[in-house]
């Protein structure tokens, strides 16, 4: 990631003419087509539409968890499509942090196990690693939960300890996939406020998919797909 | 990265505890059951094998009756004395004869009785049926000749009427006869068919004719040949003197019979073969089993798994690390399983052969392939479906169902 070096040239993100097609011949159903898109370093961007109109699969492209069947995906000038799979594997490992509806967290692993788990990959030392998660847990107030298992904690804090768990690393780029999708509208608020909190204060550049346009209200752009191309684009708030 | 790679192996073994449990079980049983059925089946076989070569593989035994199934006929006429000697006497490959005559009889000494079998012989008898003397002496020759009431003990009947006690010396009461006990033999224990060897007593066969039987019947010889590759000759020739003694014409069916021992040991060496086969059959089934467990439960954790190994991708992992854990943790497993099911296939037959009185041996082949086996099944089923787990785009990993 040699152009991580002079991010005031290239943009974070930037998607040209992306296509993401399953099947083949007349079952050919394309999930991206032709999407493009440009997302600068500290916005927070929320991706609408309705189900099936690619925005989830674009999140997946964003977060090298699949790739583009066509077109070009640049992450820092870099285009990603030419990169091998343990390169791709990197570039989550040291930019990226994942926030997914499921949680994803693994079972009968303890809160501050779970948040360690990228570190152990960044090859971080044992007690630099517990330091470093306590104080994520921390940040989504969760230190006094530090040794329970997600079976002990409310899907709130579960989804707190998975947001822990993506920042941790200090990436550039969050990617949340409806992350507010299993929880009741008080724990809504609380995430949201959470991840307000991260893009405001510490600068971390936010995409996150929703299909609820309270949720997308705290963002700073909301951008609505349709037949799996950007509709609409707009900046929104305050 | 091999030791944090190890530790967090290690860490999800510990985690995990059940699934860990299930599948080391698995191992455990499969590699301890065959190890306990084959040296089962080899320390039977050792022990049969050894009780042969103690009755001696040279030892004939004549007797009257044709042979055939069923009980042997009471209307052929007995032996006699005459036809040891002449066996001895006349039969070349022939070492040794002793002439026996038996009955059940109740033996008496003090307060203590005990029913046994008494059985009227020679010295041949100790040597051919290979009993030692432990105490005393054997018989001489003019309580031989003179058919004295002397008697022999085997080491139960001693037991029995004497305990702790000594022996030599003492008087007891065999049927009607006062009889002085001069020796006593040393123990053989149990045969292979549960029979007590030394619940017997041995007196001059001229004392028990005359005083016990009150006849000169002779029931059966014991012949030892003069070495175990001779036992078939001295058979043809012991049958063909027989049959001039007794004048039975060749073509007729003879009245009496020869058995071999070799011919009997020849016959349970097939049977502990068979049992052997049958024992390792039922081994390799329990391998078959065991192995299937391992199988299920490597399985029926791929969903989880596959999710978790979504997981480590998405946030960071790479292919080839997320690969060397699964594979660490299913070494780990199946080693360990291995080498408990080692300990615990041994401590069973070991419990099994002491309780049984046979031989404990241990098979070093059994044990490798038994382990290998194991190991191979659960490290395979352990990693395989990791190694497709780990080649998936990382959202197909996280989305398995």
């Amino acid at each position: 990631m040699t152009a991580a070096a002079r991010p005031e040239v290239a943009p974070l993100i930037e998607l040209r003419g992306v296509w993401k097609s399953y099947g083949r011949g007349d079952a050919e159903v394309h999930a991206l087509a032709g999407a493009s898109l440009r997302i600068d370093d500290g916005e927070f961007v929320a991706v609408m539409g309705a189900s099936g109109s690619g925005k989830s699969t674009c999140l997946n492209v964003l977060g090298c968890l699949d790739q583009p069947t066509r077109g070009q995906y640049l992450f820092r000038g870099v285009d990603v499509g030419k990169l091998t799979l343990d390169q791709l594997a990197l570039l989550r490992r040291n930019y990226l942090g994942f926030v997914f509806q499921g949680f994803n967290l693994l079972a009968r692993t303890t809160a501050v196990e779970n948040v360690e788990l990228p570190l152990i990959y960044r090859r971080v030392g044992h007690a630099e690693r517990r330091r470093r998660a306590m104080k994520a847990l921390e940040e989504v107030g969760l230190a006094s939960r530090a040794t329970h298992t997600p079976a002990e904690l409310s899907g709130g804090q579960q989804q707190r300890v998975a947001i822990a768990r993506a920042i941790v690393t200090d990436p550039q780029m969050l990617l949340a996939d409806e992350p507010t999708g299993n929880l009741d509208s008080a724990r809504k608020v609380e995430i949201m406020r959470l991840l307000v909190d991260l893009n405001r204060r510490r600068g971390i550049t936010i995409v996150m998919v929703t299909h609820e346009p309270d949720m997308a209200e705290y963002a700073t752009r909301m951008v609505h797909f349709r037949d799996g191309s950007v509709e609409s684009d707009e900046a929104v708030g305050p | 990265m091999i030791w944090a790679t190890l530790l967090m192996a290690l860490r999800e073994i510990r985690r995990n505890t059940m699934r860990s449990m299930l599948t080391t079980l698995g191992i455990v049983i499969g590699v301890g059951s065959v190890i306990a059925m084959v040296t089962l089946g080899r320390g039977a076989t050792a022990k049969i094998t050894n009780e042969i070569a103690n009755m001696g593989t040279n030892l004939l035994i004549v007797m009257p009756g044709a042979e055939r199934r069923g009980p042997a006929s009471t209307t052929a006429p007995p032996l006699k004395i005459e036809d040891a000697k002449a066996i001895e006497r006349e039969v070349s490959s022939v070492d040794k004869v002793a002439p026996t005559a038996s009955r059940s009889a109740l033996v008496v000494y003090g307060n203590k009785n005990w029913n046994t079998s008494v059985t009227g012989s020679t010295n041949e008898f100790f040597a051919v049926r290979r009993f030692a003397i432990e105490l005393g002496q054997s018989f001489s020759d003019a309580q031989l000749l003179g058919g004295q009431p002397v008697c022999v003990l085997g080491a139960t009947v001693r037991k029995e009427l004497f305990g702790q006690g000594d022996p030599l010396g003492a008087a007891i009461r065999v049927g009607a006869v006062s009889c002085s006990v001069i020796g006593v033999m040393a123990p053989k224990g149990q045969s292979t068919f549960g029979q007590d060897q030394d619940d017997f007593l041995v007196m001059p066969l001229a004392a028990f004719q005359r005083r016990i039987a009150g006849n000169y019947d002779v029931g059966m010889l014991f012949v030892s040949a003069i070495s175990d590759g001779m036992t078939t000759k001295a058979k043809q020739q012991i049958e063909a003197l027989m049959r001039e003694r007794r004048r039975i014409a060749l073509g007729q069916v003879p009245d009496f019979r020869v058995q071999d021992m070799k011919e009997i040991s020849d016959t349970l060496g097939t049977v502990t073969g068979a049992l052997t086969a049958l024992l390792g059959g039922i081994a390799a089934v329990s391998l078959l089993v065991g192995g299937i467990g391992i199988m299920n439960i490597m399985l029926v954790s791929v969903t989880e798994r596959t999710r978790e190994i979504g997981v480590r991708l998405a946030i960071g992992a790479r292919g080839a690390e997320v690969l060397l854990q699964f594979l660490v943790e299913a070494v780990t497993l199946s080693t360990l399983g291995g080498m408990l099911g080692i300990a615990f296939g041994l401590t069973i037959s070991f419990v099994a052969t002491r309780m049984m009185h046979m031989p404990f041996r241990v098979l070093p082949d059994i044990i490798v392939i038994a382990f290998a086996f194991s190991a191979t099944v659960g490290v395979a089923f352990g990693f395989l479906p990791a190694r497709k787990a780990s080649k998936l785009n990382p959202i197909d990993a996280l989305r398995h169902e």
